[in-house]
């Protein structure tokens, strides 16, 4: 909210002056009308006891964090960037590999990577897209750099957050909505959908019929599954309403089988298909994998995409950005020191208790160490690791995280945060939705944003003035 | 639709049709456990697990069916699925399975209710457990509202409608399977006290002794009573009320989907059948052959209710 001179920055103008004339009793009003209205969420959206799903409420704070449109345009432009070449790398690996001979990446990082489906070589997905719905987490660093924290190209999730935290804060809020002008998320969903249709295989007849595959009630995120399939008027399947016959995958319905061109599918690919990958995978479609490669199905996100979002490879993409386009990058990484190096190892055993280390392979804020604020046992405990597993981690700078106003249990203080964009690829370009679903660390000086590790959320808003 | 969801519609509406018909049950059997024993009047909760069609899983668990025994059984017990309890939780996790089929109201009606009965101390006197059964038909009373209220009439609304009236129609006929002696003619009816009593707790068991007033305009007349739970239409638990309802539905699926089937001719004939049929015809033919018919009948339309649409 404030830059470096502490004063208040321009987006946020508008927001401190209501800010200050406002009564304290309100904000805290606002605040319980909003966790009622996401109980009420709760209990339509979610599918386990009712004890657990309070429990799975994601704390919510009322006040958005702000980009104007300068700083949005500069995100914007930059991840249409980092998301083509996500894209270009992937039929690269899959294709002629040139990025390899090329030396650009080591070829053992993509050639050996668990995420890289031998399956997939030489084949090419309807359209050529592999990523159609990418979230990259992006933090702001001091004046207006923004760096890239994570790519997130498997089977990101996060975006009914996204949606859901406006539609409250238009509720409770319109005021704030008459004296901004902010731009809308609503349409993520019709970009969502005619996204999926666009790269129906190029031979399904008529009007494409999209569904979105989930691994049923038991998942976390089936909440998010239902309510996109919900808003984008879609059928919600589980592995057991779909079957292949011929290559042709079709769904079971009181109509009789109905063929099926597009697969929104938010199960990883081990689960896809028992025959292809895990044979113990209840919640895959036997067959689906012959079905894909004999394009008869569009899977989105591809298979194989895990290879493009692993954090080792993460350090690679400025050169990759350079490789396929010939342009600087517009977004930042963060530096990251790879301990596969030994050089690079070195480094970070030296500087352990200044740095974040992350497993390549992990998510949800697992399996890292953030030196500044771990115990002398967990630096000698991750020490013991990385001399034994180099290669499956990466080292980075704590970074000063921009913060923005959070209501606390002690007033108003900030909260560091970072953001999430949902980015949209299509047959016919990419759609990026103005805002993103931005996480905040609700513990005083805490970096981490994720909502497993006591993270809550925010509305974002991007001004149009 | 996709074939589960309609396969977990249909049951949600079994399910809720079912918990409020063994409330119905208990709450006869309890008028008749007030009558002095002795009279002949035989155990009014055996009845009730026969009505139930659970009286042999008793058995085999629990020995004589006491008051007690009967009352947690049908009522509470977790290890018999065709509980109040068991109906209930089972119409929950199936409607949970398709919420978005669902509009809030109505999933607000099964999921409150659920939550209520976790919370809900178990009833320890008669009082309150008049007042338990009470409370599950009003869960009933509301779902069905919520139903009517707000849901669309499309396949989702057709699926859970056709769960409950099949339910309804094998509800009605397992009970008149049961009491049907009580409704044969055997020389002149005696019409003083136990016949009486047990005559008008059949009517009571469906919500129907006002009905019978209303449609007959007599004092309570055995074959009239079987013509009442029968052949009249204008009774919603009666079997010509249940197979209009569902002959209705078929067809709505019928003509949306474009496609007729084994389950729409079923229907039609059982339909057909009851339409030709009189009470003095029933009776001349069997009232108890009558009945077991339609119970084979409502069970082959069970299946392929679930064969052309379910699976």
């Amino acid at each position: 909210m404030f830059g470096p001179d502490g004063a208040v920055r321009a987006p946020y103008r508008r927001l401190s002056g209501w800010l200050q004339t406002l009564d304290p009793d309100l904000l805290e009003a606002r605040r319980r009308q909003a966790e009622l209205f996401f109980r009420r969420i709760g209990i339509t959206f979610a599918v386990y006891g009712d004890e657990e799903s309070t429990e799975r409420l994601i704390p919510f704070d009322l006040l958005p964090r702000i980009l104007d449109r300068r700083e949005w345009s500069l995100i914007e432009r930059g991840l249409v960037q980092r998301v083509s070449v996500l894209n270009t790398f992937l039929s690269d690996v899959y294709g002629p590999q040139e990025c390899l001979k090329a030396g650009v990446v080591p070829s053992d990082l993509v050639l050996r990577n668990p995420q890289y489906r031998l399956e997939r070589i030489g084949r090419r997905p309807p359209h050529g897209v592999h990523v159609h719905v990418a979230g990259i987490d992006l933090v702001r660093v001091d004046g207006d750099d923004v760096y890239v924290l994570e790519d997130n190209v498997r089977t990101p999730s996060g975006v009914s957050y996204m949606l859901q935290n406006r539609e409250v804060m238009m509720r409770l809020f319109p005021d704030l909505f008459m004296e901004h002008r902010v731009a809308p998320v609503e349409t993520y969903t019709d970009a969502l959908l005619s996204t999926l249709k666009s790269v129906a295989p190029e031979r399904a007849r008529g009007d494409p019929r999209v569904v979105v595959l989930t691994p049923g009630p038991y998942n976390s995120a089936y909440y998010e599954h239902s309510f996109l399939a919900d808003r984008i008027g879609v059928e919600l399947v589980e592995g057991a309403d779909l079957f292949v016959r011929d290559a042709v995958v079709y769904m079971r319905t009181t109509e009789g089988p109905q063929r099926v061109d597009v697969i929104y599918r938010r199960i990883d690919d081990d689960f896809l298909d028992p025959l292809a990958f895990r044979p113990d995978s209840a919640v895959g479609v036997p067959g689906l994998m012959g079905a894909y490669e004999a394009g008869h199905v569009t899977l989105a996100n591809g298979v194989g995409t895990g290879v493009a979002d692993d954090k080792a490879l993460y350090s690679y993409m400025p050169d990759l950005i350079r490789f396929y386009t010939g342009e600087a990058p517009i977004l930042r990484n963060v530096p990251t020191w790879r301990c596969r190096e030994p050089e690079g190892l070195a480094h970070v055993l030296d500087r352990l208790p200044e740095l974040v280390v992350k497993a390549v392979d992990g998510s949800g804020g697992y399996g890292m160490l953030i030196g500044p604020a771990a115990s002398r046992a967990e630096l000698e405990a991750f020490r013991a690791r990385l001399q034994a597993e180099p290669e499956g981690y990466i080292a980075q700078p704590t970074l000063a995280l921009s913060t923005s106003p959070t209501l606390t249990a002690a007033g108003l203080a900030p909260r560091h945060v970072d953001l999430r964009p949902f980015v949209l690829t299509g047959a016919n370009g990419i759609t990026v939705t103005p805002g993103g679903l931005t996480r905040v660390a609700l513990a005083e000086g805490s970096l981490v944003v994720n909502s497993s590790q006591g993270g809550g959320t925010k509305d974002t808003w991007v001004l149009d003035d | 639709m996709l074939s589960r969801t309609a396969d977990s519609l249909y049951w949600t509406g079994r399910y809720v049709e079912r918990a409020d018909y063994l409330a119905r049950v208990l709450d006869a059997a309890m008028r008749l456990s007030t009558l002095p024993s002795g009279d002949g009047a035989g155990n009014p909760w055996e009845s009730a697990l026969q009505s139930s069609g659970v009286a042999a899983a008793f058995a085999a668990r629990h020995g004589a069916p006491t008051e007690a025994a009967v009352r947690r059984f049908l009522a509470f017990d977790p290890d018999n699925p065709s509980s109040i309890v068991g109906c209930l939780q089972a119409a929950r996790t199936n409607a949970r399975s398709v919420r978005t089929a669902l509009t809030v109201e109505l999933w607000e009606a099964i999921n409150d209710a659920w939550n209520q009965l976790e919370r809900m101390p178990r009833p320890k006197t008669r009082e309150s457990f008049g007042q338990f059964l009470d409370w599950v038909k009003g869960v009933s009373l509301a779902f069905d509202g919520a139903a009517h209220r707000t849901m669309l009439r499309g396949d989702s609304y057709w699926f859970l409608r056709l769960g409950g009236e099949i339910e309804r129609a094998d509800n009605t006929a397992r009970l008149l399977d049961v009491k049907y002696h009580l409704l044969l003619p055997v020389g002149e009816p005696v019409g003083g006290g136990l016949d009486y009593f047990q005559w008008t707790t059949l009517l009571r068991e469906v919500s129907a002794l006002t009905a019978y007033r209303w449609v007959y305009r007599e004092s309570v007349k055995p074959w009239l009573v079987a013509d009442l739970l029968i052949l009249n239409r204008q009774m919603p638990r009666s079997l010509a009320s249940c197979q209009t309802a569902i002959v209705h539905l078929l067809d709505s699926m019928a003509d949306a989907y474009g496609r007729r089937g084994e389950c729409q001719r079923i229907a039609a004939a059982t339909l057909a059948l009851l339409a030709e049929s009189n009470i003095n015809g029933i009776f001349q033919a069997g009232l108890h052959e009558f009945i077991l018919d339609f119970i084979a009948r409502n069970n082959r339309l069970g299946q392929a209710v679930s064969e052309q649409y379910l699976v």
